[in-house]
């Protein structure tokens, strides 16, 4: 285990960071199903760039969809990481708009990467099923996912 | 992570077996290639765990193969080797890894050591310039969408018919630098898009353009048909895949694969390990994308290769041929390939994948380019950037007993994470430059990712596919300078 972030709701663990040989993994909490998927694009950010270094000056509407609730995280995770290869978008906050077992909409936060303001710390490629798990405790959501970089 | 307490075999020193009944599921034996020494890093982790979860698929026949350089990966280890039977066996995008036809090229040059080694801050900032590389890097060729379905159907070729390179190129070009069957329509507008702008590049992670020093020959009659005739000369190792384009493939068909896996009723130890029948549209589907990504990786290093060739050009003021830069070979190890093999006797088409392998065809196969007939195919084995790479050649042992495959590379031994923090960017690149080794890089962390520290020995590993008769060692290089992403 590596990083510990505190949440920006409370004091409640948000996500951490963890190692794995090949690459890099992701723990993401939330007291509800919404938080834990905001959580876990804010902490792949983190591994992309300094998360203080973005700021808010453009939103998109995104929608997701997929087979199950676990896939859908993997999907939202590559969705996200899409935008960033493509059109070179840094995101750092996240409007879980709605939230079904299959379906995601959200409006999400960021602004154009700048290579004068934003260092690179990894380049992310893909979101991977390997090791995969969410799960619902008595203290709301957990998930783990392990990012090929 | 927990050590891994399962049972293992051993055959001979450099041999060991995970029998069949280890795990109910599993339909043929895993085999994990390694001395005694390397098994106890492999064993720390739990990697042999996953050369059993292979075995569970269906139509795999001989065994679950791992190669020394074995490392945990997902669903799949790295350094896996499995071969599926055709007919009733599946294909997996899992076994062939997100960076489709990651792969090395390896060009020689009739320079010496003493020519290149004063010039070589220079020769390392012309290349840099000249080969895009780093995070989020883009190529120098303009690919519009129609040229992206040209490029992937036809591989290297697309970029030697402009000027990048030669027909003599792609003679010593695994499948010629095009896998058939490459079919644009089975790729996503998302894999297009991000495919077009980094097309030509280097990337990032653990892809590289080395210069390097021959500073051992093993077998000089191999070496000599190879072009490597003394030690001290130049030789330049290209390493580098199929970028956002490719993860953009796998992470596209692992979805349908999903899916797959129910319709069929497949039953896997591992998510990741989702597959098809080789024979269903989805099998054929990826296999048809799959080969668009492949032939897509092949473009760039054909195109890195040329720009690799003008800038030695500039820097020593003569034609790439007066300066002997010809092409030794290129291999793909990230891959799927449908080969003929034989198995207890019988003739047998199979899917063989190979995740962090290289194929390692002998003397005399008929895909073995001409000029190696005699010798067999090169075979090239990267270590990390502070060590050296090896050369080696593929033998009928191979061919006989691993599906004509090799290791890959060193492996790596330490996670990023653990890497970052054992030693820093700048403790790396002072320790190399001291070693008189000249280093670019894009980033400082991702330099510290890749320090030696976190990966195995490349001479281990080499060492052990060499006695265990799976490939020949023929030379080694060390480095000189280094571009790095």
């Amino acid at each position: 285990m590596l990083f510990l972030y505190n949440g920006f709701r409370g004091m409640k663990r948000a996500f951490e960071i963890i190692d794995h040989t090949a690459d890099v993994g992701i723990i993401a909490y939330g007291a509800d199903i919404e938080e834990l998927f905001s959580n876990a694009a804010l902490a792949m950010f983190s591994l992309i760039t300094e998360p203080e270094s973005v700021e808010e000056k453009l939103h998109l509407d995104l929608e997701v969809s997929s087979e199950d609730r676990d896939s859908l995280l993997i999907e939202w995770l590559n969705e996200l990481i899409y935008l960033f290869d493509v059109k070179h978008i840094l995101f750092n906050h996240f409007d879980i708009k709605s939230l079904t077992h299959n379906e995601l909409k959200a409006t999400c936060y960021g602004e154009d990467f700048n290579p004068m303001k934003h260092k690179i710390t990894a380049g992310v490629k893909a979101a991977t099923y390997h090791m995969l798990k969410l799960d619902k405790s008595d203290d709301g959501f957990k998930a783990q996912v392990i990012l090929d970089i | 992570m927990a050590r891994w307490q399962g049972q293992l075999i051993k055959i001979d020193d450099y041999r060991w077996k995970i029998p069949e009944n280890y795990k109910t599921g599993m339909r043929v034996p895993g085999l994990i290639y390694a001395s005694k020494e390397m098994l106890e890093s492999i064993c720390e982790e739990q990697t042999p765990e996953q050369v059993a979860n292979v075995a569970f698929l269906p139509g795999i026949v001989g065994h679950s193969f791992a190669m020394p350089d074995i490392h945990w990966g997902y669903g799949f280890p790295i350094g896996g080797v499995a071969a599926m039977d055709v007919k009733d066996g599946v294909i997996s995008p899992g076994g062939v890894g997100y960076d489709i036809n990651c792969g090395v090229r390896l060009l020689r040059t009739s320079l010496s050591e003493a020519e290149v080694r004063p010039r070589i801050n220079e020769l390392i900032n012309e290349l840099f310039h000249n080969v895009p590389s780093g995070l989020g890097s883009e190529g120098k060729i303009k690919v519009s969408p129609k040229g992206m379905n040209q490029l992937m159907v036809e591989g290297a070729r697309w970029a030697v018919k402009r000027g990048l390179g030669s027909e003599e190129d792609l003679v010593v070009t695994e499948e010629g630098g095009c896998i058939g069957g490459a079919d644009p329509s089975k790729i996503s507008d998302k894999a297009v898009k991000r495919g077009m702008p980094q097309s030509g590049t280097l990337g990032s992670g653990n892809h590289f353009l080395e210069v390097q020093v021959v500073k051992e020959i093993f077998d000089s009659h191999i070496a000599s048909i190879m072009g490597i005739d003394e030690i001290g000369q130049i030789l330049v190792l290209i390493h580098t895949g199929s970028r956002g384009f490719g993860h953009q493939v796998c992470t596209d068909h692992l979805r349908v694969m999903e899916g797959a896996v129910s319709k069929y009723g497949i039953r896997l130890p591992d998510r990741q390990l989702a597959c098809a029948p080789i024979k269903s549209s989805e099998g054929q589907d990826y296999l048809a994308a799959m080969a668009c990504a492949a032939n897509y990786a092949w473009v760039n290093r054909q195109c890195i290769a040329h720009w690799t060739r003008e800038s030695f050009s500039k820097v020593f003021g003569k034609s790439p041929e007066a300066l002997g830069m010809k092409q030794i070979y290129d291999v793909a190890h990230n891959i799927a390939k449908i080969e003929e093999h034989t198995i207890d006797g019988r003739k047998l088409k199979v899917c063989v994948h190979r995740k962090g392998a290289t194929r390692a065809f002998p003397a005399g196969h008929k895909d073995t380019p001409t000029c190696y007939k005699e010798v067999g195919q090169p075979v090239l084995v990267p270590g990390d950037m502070g060590r050296c790479s090896f050369i080696a050649a593929g033998t009928e042992k191979a061919m006989a007993e691993t599906f004509g495959s090799t290791c890959h590379g060193a492996g790596r031994m330490l996670s990023r994470g653990a890497a970052r923090r054992s030693v820093k960017g700048r403790d790396v690149l002072q320790e190399l430059e001291s070693r008189g080794i000249t280093i670019k890089a894009g980033s400082l962390p991702s330099l510290a990712e890749e320090a030696s520290q976190a990966y195995k020995d490349v001479t281990e590993v080499i060492d052990v596919v060499h006695h265990a008769g799976i490939s020949r060692k023929v030379a080694m290089a060390i480095p000189m300078g280094v571009i790095k992403g």
